[in-house]
């Protein structure tokens, strides 16, 4: 596999609706076999970015080249080099699995021979056999979704588009999914994940977060959470509600949520002395610590911090 | 000891030969926020519409705040509020026409809840947006919308469905900082959910597989009971990297995650060490092998893995 080799190219990508600039003068690439996780608030710019990165829509201003195709000025070409997968596909429900990808292959123009043969590695690839013959109507959640990830690389587009592919999908089937990305990109395809899902994000190999038109960070999640700032420290209490509420007010708490009987607060980088200034807050509202640590941030810490900290509440 | 918010016992429901509940016992304290935490047909929504009225069940009694689902089913509904995976607020109405409309169905005053409108609409920060059409709402904001008309009335229980299916990080916790709120009204909240990150959020959790209980307790009573150890390992080749160390004895499940292979080992698994050993005899680069500290999400594959076995034998 040739590494280091750009599969998306973006430069300076704007676009315009009216006097709302959607997205804004954003530039980045994204190289063969990695699996890219696009994340942003609603309303952020995402869609607008994926739509054009697959020629749904034109760029108002700069350019991007999606596996080597310009998506401004080779539609058709870009058509056939990606596959995209939508949140809710439209597989035929009323077609059996086998079917679906027929039609799929028919409508990227695969003749017979070539489709039996890419039939028969899908299967294999998918593990898809048991289900092959099934409506897909009757199937859970996380086989329609492999057979929806199967119809969108019929055609073995170099570039794969996902938006929120396992979104209601149990943690076994997620799993499973995500096990057939990683082959995917092993064997050099390279993936494109929009989502909200930070179970997803934390599988890409790469983040891209996007907060009102612009990206505001870009790394491996393992990055972006040793990155973060602020600290995070997690308070397992009796009366874990009251104590969310007694901590959020702090002036030295930046963000506060619960898992579970646990507390889990961000605090700024430097701060002296957080075990001791959070037991002060909850012993004088009466309530009882039974300990106090600090942890390792998780991605969803790091979206709050980035999209909260760039002052954007969700797009009104 | 204090009525249950909600009790269920030896609740079934068949849909043909599919047993959707089977045999399902619970109860809920007031107070509560307990999650029912499981996989695509583990009988999560069904449980959801049983106690809601909207399904008979085959067998088995509900009682919502004390009173009996099946044989007061009005009065049980007066004190219920239940937000579905797509709830039906109109699109061509605003917010304010919303609330409105979802407390008439209720056979609620407008004058006897504007009290309470008033407090959702501020605890949502949607008061400013009260004449916005549905239609035209992100769905963060839906959602907060559709919060406020399954609270109108002053429901005791509150049955929530993927509440936050499609919302990102920040309007989820906007979301859940509304639903903490809930219990010091004296509102019981049963959430359903196949994430663990939503999961983790509930204050007590029930993992359905099969449509019925395969576990019960803590996010944190979960996680020390089903899982022991859990290394992290930071690999290019996944492929082979996986195909290696499924074969070990004393590996119990492995998730691909960004650049790294999660692996969850039994007690008396191999090291973190013995791992990136086994890896590096195999040729497999490797940037390193650490042991981190188990999640619920790992709790609920172990979980999930058992209770399909179980199902097949």
């Amino acid at each position: 596999m040739a590494m280091h080799e750009a599969a998306v190219v973006v430069h300076d990508l704007t676009k315009r609706f009216g006097s709302f600039v959607a997205v804004d003068r954003i530039s980045f690439s994204i190289e063969r076999g990695e699996v890219f996780g696009f994340l942003g608030p609603n309303g952020a710019g995402k869609s607008t970015t994926i739509r054009m990165l697959s020629g749904l829509l034109l760029p108002s201003e700069g350019t991007a080249t999606v596996a080597g195709a310009d998506v401004a000025r080779e539609a058709e070409e870009l058509r056939r080099r990606i596959g995209y997968m939508p949140q809710l596909f439209s597989l035929y429900s009323d077609l059996t699995v086998e079917e679906n990808l027929q039609f799929y292959g028919g409508l990227y123009g695969l003749g017979p021979s070539t489709l039996s043969g890419r039939m028969a590695q899908l299967q294999e690839l998918l593990g898809l056999g048991e289900v092959l013959g099934r409506l897909t109507s009757t199937l859970s959640t996380g086989w329609r979704q492999r057979a929806a990830l199967a119809c969108a690389i019929v055609h073995e587009p170099p570039v794969v588009f996902l938006d929120e592919p396992t979104s209601g999908v149990d943690q076994s089937a997620r799993q499973q999914f995500w096990d057939l990305i990683a082959d995917l990109a092993a064997d050099g395809t390279t993936v494109l994940v929009t989502t909200h899902l930070m179970e997803e994000a934390e599988r890409c190999t790469r983040l891209g977060m996007i907060s009102r038109g612009k990206i505001i960070a870009m790394d491996s999640p393992h990055a972006l959470m040793a990155g973060l700032d602020g600290l995070i420290f997690v308070a397992e209490v009796e009366r874990p509600l009251e104590a969310l509420q007694a901590l959020a007010g702090q002036p030295w708490v930046r963000d506060s949520a619960l898992s579970g009987s646990r507390v889990r607060v961000r605090v700024a980088d430097g701060t002296a002395d957080v075990e001791g200034q959070l037991r002060a807050v909850l012993d004088s509202a009466g309530i009882a610590v039974e300990r106090v640590r600090e942890t390792r941030p998780s991605l969803e810490d790091v979206f709050v911090a980035l999209v909260g900290d760039a002052g954007e509440g969700e797009a009104a | 000891m204090a009525e249950s918010a909600v009790r269920i016992e030896g609740l079934r429901k068949r849909f043909g030969e599919i047993v959707a509940v089977d045999d399902l016992s619970l109860q809920a304290q007031p107070g509560e926020i307990f999650g029912l935490v499981g996989s695509d047909g583990a009988g999560k929504t069904t449980t959801l519409r049983l106690l809601c009225g909207l399904l008979k069940p085959d067998a088995g009694t509900m009682a919502v705040a004390g009173v009996d689902v099946l044989r007061e089913p009005e009065q049980a509904r007066g004190r219920l509020g239940y937000l579905p995976q797509s709830f039906g607020l109109h699109d061509d109405l605003s917010i304010a026409e919303n609330i409105r409309y979802f407390a008439d169905l209720f056979c609620q005053e407008m004058s006897e809840v504007a009290e309470r409108r008033d407090e959702l609409l501020a605890a949502t920060g949607l008061a400013e947006f009260t004449d916005r059409l549905a239609g035209d709402l992100s769905g963060g904001m839906k959602q907060k919308a559709a919060l406020i008309c399954a609270l109108i009335h002053r429901p005791e229980v509150l049955l929530l469905d993927e509440p936050t299916r499609g919302v990102d990080p920040v309007s989820r916790r906007d979301l859940w900082r509304i639903v903490y709120g809930l219990p010091a009204e004296g509102v019981t909240v049963i959430v359903a959910t196949p994430d663990a990150d939503e999961a983790e959020r509930c204050s007590r959790l029930a993992v359905l597989a099969g449509g019925a209980i395969a576990d019960l307790g803590t996010a944190q009573e979960l996680i020390a009971r089903h899982t022991s150890r859990l290394v992290e390992v930071s690999v290019a080749d996944q492929p082979r990297a996986r195909g290696a160390l499924r074969e070990l004895p004393g590996v119990a499940a492995i998730s691909s995650l960004g650049e790294s292979l999660r692996v969850s080992l039994t007690v008396d698994g191999p090291s973190a060490d013995e791992l990136a050993q086994v890896l590096r005899e195999r040729e497999i680069a490797i940037g390193g092998a650490t042991e981190v500290e188990p999640r619920l999400v790992d709790a609920l594959l172990l979980l999930e893995a058992r209770a399909a076995r179980d199902g097949d034998a």
